[in-house]
Order: structure tokens, then sequence, then C-alpha cells
């Protein structure tokens, strides 16, 4: 009888101490603003699930040590919860109501992948709770009318067209043929649409349309027939498995064409895990530590990069950098707001305006940033077989020449 | 519907020299699994596990400077323990109860592993090369990557040597003796737990050969394990228990079928393709049982 007692004032003691720190994680507290974000810290997403909250740490440590935010007269801190969404868009839900009902977080950070962020942004949108968000790229986030909902990067419709205008321009402005295989995920298909417009746009034609399944692990089919048809772009796109097969079996069969151009070569360690085969590729990427945007908090690409590697021991992709970014936007906007209302916070984060090293930010009615092009960078191996990315498109950017047509394989 | 395939015969015969040296790869993973089911009537889901975790094996071997061909010794050997261990902790309390049990045991099996490789190794998908460069055939209309013709030179060496144990070894003619009756194996004197131990231990060292050849020609990752399971189930119910020239047939035309399919339906339905015919072929199973009941009757 003791016993049960005990038992059960031990547990009525730790509902009180959870339903007390419930209380005091909520939103600002003291000097403290919390954010919450529900990233993939397991499964399938994990590792660039990691890259994303490695990007977040960096930016809150950053902003906390160089004098915080400064709302109303008053200094606050970054703070983070982090809740493992398991790369499941249902847990990701269900997070997300966790972090604002339970926890009482008034403000969010995206979680890595558009699948996710899809899953989250009705409930964002349905508490009014502003998100800013890194790593969802898709079109269709941003056909929804999201009021709440803002992505410092681009949208996937862009990240490939730039590579077919690269190709006609390179034909002396004369249209194309263009070979594509792209996953059946929502990112892959808006990258798909994009290069779609492009071709049209160019007048460019498509000689190969291929789907590739989300198991993906053999595309020799698809090479086979590229073989055959002989365009002058292929693009594939299918995450950090497409890359990696794309570039294995090219080099295997031998397949030659004039320009290759893929999604997600930095996210697959292209150049390290492929070497001296995986040069000439053609990658977009939302982010170069070589681009010269510049920020008072991490100065420029060069110094994040090196910062980062610094801190976390491997080199920042682009998942990294943008979802540092994503915390400047927050401090920029909490400061113009003056206040902790979410609404005002939320139009501030509208007018939003301004420059990091990762980029410039203005984000259009739908919540996607209209002010960073893409660019594009491509695989160049020295002699030695030690392989960099140089960015070769925009011009504006570019520190290497494009190197085009690709040399054939009898000639490397 | 994309018929290129039959509009350039190169394209044809690359298809079936795709197929049948991928189906010999996947002969050697359903032969593994024609020997545990036959022996102890357990359907092991985890098998495409077993698979991968031989190929992150292989690709260990690879980080650290080693070939990654040598994965194909190095990864059955530690394969066959991970076996046996299993078979301890898992496999032996359900190896005599019901189907639908040791199903669940190995599914459960099956998604411990991936976890744990995910957790263990990482997210990423990743890959071994072996630089052994291109077969250019048919004044270089179709080309073979040599890794690929090497998996299926080991393959079939390893499937001839296990036949050759199974016929001729004293433990072979005991697992062969317990898959035809293990009340009676039990009997005469053998000892059959060792047997199921030692069968599951080499089902699983052959998928590690097979996980270290893909890992040289494809790409591996966690979560890749099931198409694996599905297409040597699938071998198996076609070609029936303890058959392997059936088994090696049946792998070899799921390889050129599933090629076939790539190049007509479109890559999205290759393994949808083999689902298909699943169906089809235990629809068709069921059709000709059911006949020959007729005439029973």
């Amino acid at each position: 009888m003791k016993l049960n007692k005990i038992i059960l004032s031990f547990i009525s003691a730790l509902a009180i101490l959870f339903s007390t720190s419930v209380v005091s994680l909520a939103k600002v507290v003291g000097d403290k603003i919390v954010l919450g974000a529900a990233i993939s810290l397991t499964g399938k997403y994990s590792s660039n699930g990691v890259h994303t909250q490695n990007g977040y740490n960096m930016a809150v440590d950053r902003i906390n040590s160089m004098g915080g935010v400064k709302v109303d007269g008053k200094t606050y801190k970054f703070d983070i919860i982090y809740y493992d969404d398991e790369s499941n868009p249902k847990r990701a839900a269900q997070l997300a109501e966790r972090l604002i009902s339970q926890d009482g977080v008034e403000f969010m950070l995206g979680p890595y992948s558009s699948g996710l962020t899809k899953a989250i942004a009705p409930v964002t949108e349905k508490y009014g709770v502003p998100m800013v968000e890194a790593n969802g790229a898709s079109r269709s986030l941003f056909t929804k009318g999201y009021k709440y909902l803002f992505a410092v990067l681009a949208p996937a419709n862009l990240y490939l067209d730039v590579a077919i205008d690269l190709a006609v321009e390179k034909n002396n402005g004369k249209p194309v043929t263009v070979a594509m295989a792209f996953e059946q995920d929502a990112f892959s298909q808006d990258v798909r649409l994009g290069v779609l417009d492009a071709i049209k746009r160019t007048g460019s034609k498509k000689v190969i349309d291929d789907k590739l399944p989300k198991e993906l692990n053999d595309m020799a089919a698809t090479l086979v027939k590229v073989k055959q048809m002989k365009p002058d772009v292929l693009v594939v796109s299918g995450h950090t498995k497409g890359a990696l097969t794309a570039i294995r079996q090219i080099s295997e069969m031998k397949v030659d064409v004039p320009m290759l151009a893929m999604t997600h070569c930095d996210a697959a360690k292209l150049s390290k895990q492929h070497g001296k085969n995986s040069q000439y590729a053609l990658c977009a990427s939302q982010w170069h530590k070589t681009l010269t945007y510049k920020d008072n908090f991490f100065k420029d690409g060069m110094t994040y990069d090196a910062d980062f590697t610094k801190e976390f021991g491997y080199a920042p992709p682009y998942q990294a950098a943008e979802s540092s970014a994503a915390l400047l936007v927050f401090k920029d906007a909490f400061e113009r707001a003056n206040s902790f209302d979410q609404k005002k916070v939320r139009d501030a984060l509208a007018a939003t305006n301004m420059q990091t090293f990762y980029g410039n930010i203005k984000f259009a009615e739908g919540g996607q940033n209209v002010d960073k092009p893409m660019v594009l960078f491509q695989v160049m191996c020295d002699d030695a077989g030690k392989c960099e990315n140089k960015v070769v498109a925009p011009t504006k950017w570019a520190s290497a020449k494009l190197i085009h047509p690709i040399p054939s394989w009898s000639k490397r | 519907m994309d018929f290129m395939v039959f509009q350039y015969p190169m394209i044809s015969v690359q298809a079936c020299l795709d197929g049948v040296l991928l189906g010999i790869l996947f002969a050697l993973i359903a032969y593994g699994m024609a020997l545990q089911w036959g022996v102890m009537n357990i359907i092991n889901i985890a098998q495409g596990d077993l698979v991968i975790l031989g190929g992150y094996i292989a690709y260990f071997m690879y980080l650290y400077g080693i070939h990654p061909a040598w994965g194909v010794i190095v990864a059955p050997v530690i394969m066959y323990f991970v076996g046996i261990a299993i078979y301890k902790l898992v496999i032996n309390k359900v190896v005599d109860r019901d189907l639908f049990i040791s199903i669940l045991a190995t599914f459960g099996i099956s998604i411990l592993f991936m976890q744990l490789m995910n957790f263990a190794f990482g997210a990423d998908v990743v890959l071994a090369n072996s630089g052994y460069g291109t077969t250019m055939l048919f004044d270089s209309n179709v080309v073979l990557p040599n890794s690929k013709i090497f998996s299926a030179f080991i393959s079939i060496l390893f499937a001839v040597c296990l036949v050759i144990y199974m016929k001729k070894s004293k433990l072979g003619r005991a697992i062969r003796a317990t898959a035809q009756n293990a009340r009676a194996a039990k009997i005469l004197g053998v000892d059959t737990e060792k047997v199921y131990a030692a069968t599951f231990g080499i089902n699983a060292a052959l998928c590690g050969v097979a996980g270290a050849l893909i890992s040289i020609t494809f790409t591996i990752h966690p979560y890749m394990g099931l198409p694996y399971t599905i297409r040597s189930f699938m071998i198996v119910i076609v070609a029936g228990l303890g058959n392997l020239p059936g088994v090696a047939m049946s792998g070899m035309g799921l390889g050129v079928f599933e090629e076939f399919a790539d190049y007509i339906l479109g890559t999205e339905f290759r393994i949808g393709s083999v689902f298909l015919l699943l169906v089809l072929i235990l629809v068709y199973r069921r059709f000709k049982l059911s006949r020959k009941r007729e005439y029973l009757k």
C-alpha cells in the first residue's frame, strides 16, 4: 500500500514537472525566442536532416554570440526545440501539432525535403505560425496560397532550366534535343516541369522522357536509349541515388553526351565517390561558396565554408547554407516587426528584402524566394584526379569557363 | 509504351545480355532463399536486408583501401556468423511454428536491420568502385560493364561450389535429409538444430556474396533490401524448392523480363512489372492446380 502511494506521488510529481516545463518552453521566455523544428534525424533523409540541423545550429550560435535579436529595446537569444520526424510526413505533421499546441512554439523552422514541408505547412497555416523553411523547393508549396510559409530557396522548377538555356546558347542559339530521366517524386517532377518549360521556350525537342522509380539503382535502359538517340543534353534528377547511379553507369557504358546536367551532386559527394568519372557533369545548386554575396554574420561564402568546416568537420553542402540563412531571415524580420506578434512578424517576413551570404532574399506572394537565381557548377578535375566544383553559370557568378561539349570517353 | 527495343536489334541484344547477367545474380540470392525455405519452411523477408548488409561490408573494405572484389570472400564469412546469430536469437524459436509466425518474425528482423544499418552507416546512397572497365561487343553497339560480368561469374562459381558441397559433404547430406523429412532425419541421428543453424548461415553467406557484388555493380542504401526479397521470392515460387537449374533459369528469365519491361513500359514500372508477374504466376498456378483437382474427381 505504502509503495503504491510512493509510486503515485512520484508519478504526479513527474506530471507537475512536465506541465511546468511545457509552460517554460513556450514561445518567447525571458530572453529567449524559442523556435520549433521537426527534422529528419533518422530515416532515409537523415544525412540531409543533419546538414539542416547543423546549418540551423551554426546560425543560432553565431547570431547569439554577435548580440542576438533586438526587439523593443531588449536583446533576445534564439533557441530551437528539435524533434526527430523519422523522415516520415505523418510523423512530421504530428510533431508540428505538438510543437505548436503543447510546447507553445509560435515560430517554426522548416524540415528537410519538399515532402515533409508539404506535410507541415497545413498545420502551421492552421495555427497562423510563421514558418521559414530552407529545404522544401517543390513548386506546389507555393501555389496553395499559404500565408505563413516562407522559403529562402529558389523553387524546384528553376533548378535545371538554366542548363537548357546554356545548351541552346552553346548551340549558337539553335534549339537542342533533350533526354530526360526524372524520379517520380514531387521534387524531381517539379524540376522536370521547369525543364519542359525551358524546352518549350527555346523551341527544343525532348527525345527521351523516362521516369525513374523510387528504388532506383539501375538506369542502363535509359542510357542505352541515350546512346541510340544521341541527344545534345541529358538531364537527370533523382536525389543522391540518381546522381550516383547515372555517373556510374554513364562511365561504365561509355555514354557520350555533349552536356550532362543533374541535381544533388554535392549531397551525393559525387566527386569523392566517383572521382574523375564525374568530371564535366553540370550540377544545379542553390548555393556555392565562391558566390560573392555578403552579410554581417557569416561575412561571405568562403568564410562560411571555412567556419562550418571547422565546427562540423566537413564542407557545408548547400542544404546547410540555406538553413543558416533561414535564421538570418527570422532575425531580420523580428527586428523590423519590433514585436513578437505572429501577424506582425508574418508581415515583416513578407516584406523581407535583404542580402545574406547565401544570396538575396525577397519573397513572392506564394512565399518562394524570387531574388536568388540557381547556379550551375561543373565538376572539374586536375591530372592528379582531384576534383572541384566550379561555378560556370550564370555568367555573373562564374569562376570558370564551361567545358562544352564533354570530350568523348575514347579521348579521356 | 515504347517499342524502341524492337526497332533496334542491338538494343534487344543489350537487354537480353543485361538481363541474363542480372538474373544470375538474382538467382544466387533466390538459391539461398530456396535452400532455407526448403529445409526450415521459413520465408525470409529479411533476405534483401542481409544482401544490403553484405554490400556494406564490401563498401567498408573499399573505404579502407581494399579492393571491393575481396568482399566476395570476406562478406560471406562475416555474414555466415551473422546468420548463425540471427538463427540462435530468433529463428530457432519460430522454426517449427506456422508460416505466418515466421513471416512476422523475419519481417521484424528486416525492419530492425534497416534501422540499424541506417543508424550505423547513415542514409547516404553508397557504392564501391571496382575500376573494372567495360567490354564492347558488336562494333561497340552493345556495352557490358565488366563488373556485371564479374558478378555473374562469381555467382555461378558460388552456386556450383555449393551444389558440390551439398552433394559430397556430410553436412550437405544432413541438410538434404532434413529437407526431405526433418523428423526421420532426427531419428536417424541428424542434429537438426545444427543443420538449421548451418542452413541459415549458408543463406546469409550467399546474401553476403550477392551484396558485395551489388555494391560493385549498382548502389546500396539501408532501405533498398525489399526489392531483392521480392525478386528472390518470385524466382523461388516459379522454380519450386530444391530445384537449382530451375532457380537459375527463372532468375535469368526474370532478369530479361525486367529489362524488357524497363524498355517497353518505362523504368518506373520495372519493379511494378515484377509484382504483376508474381500475381499472374500465382493465379496461373492456382488455375492449374484446380484443373488437376477436377481430373481427380
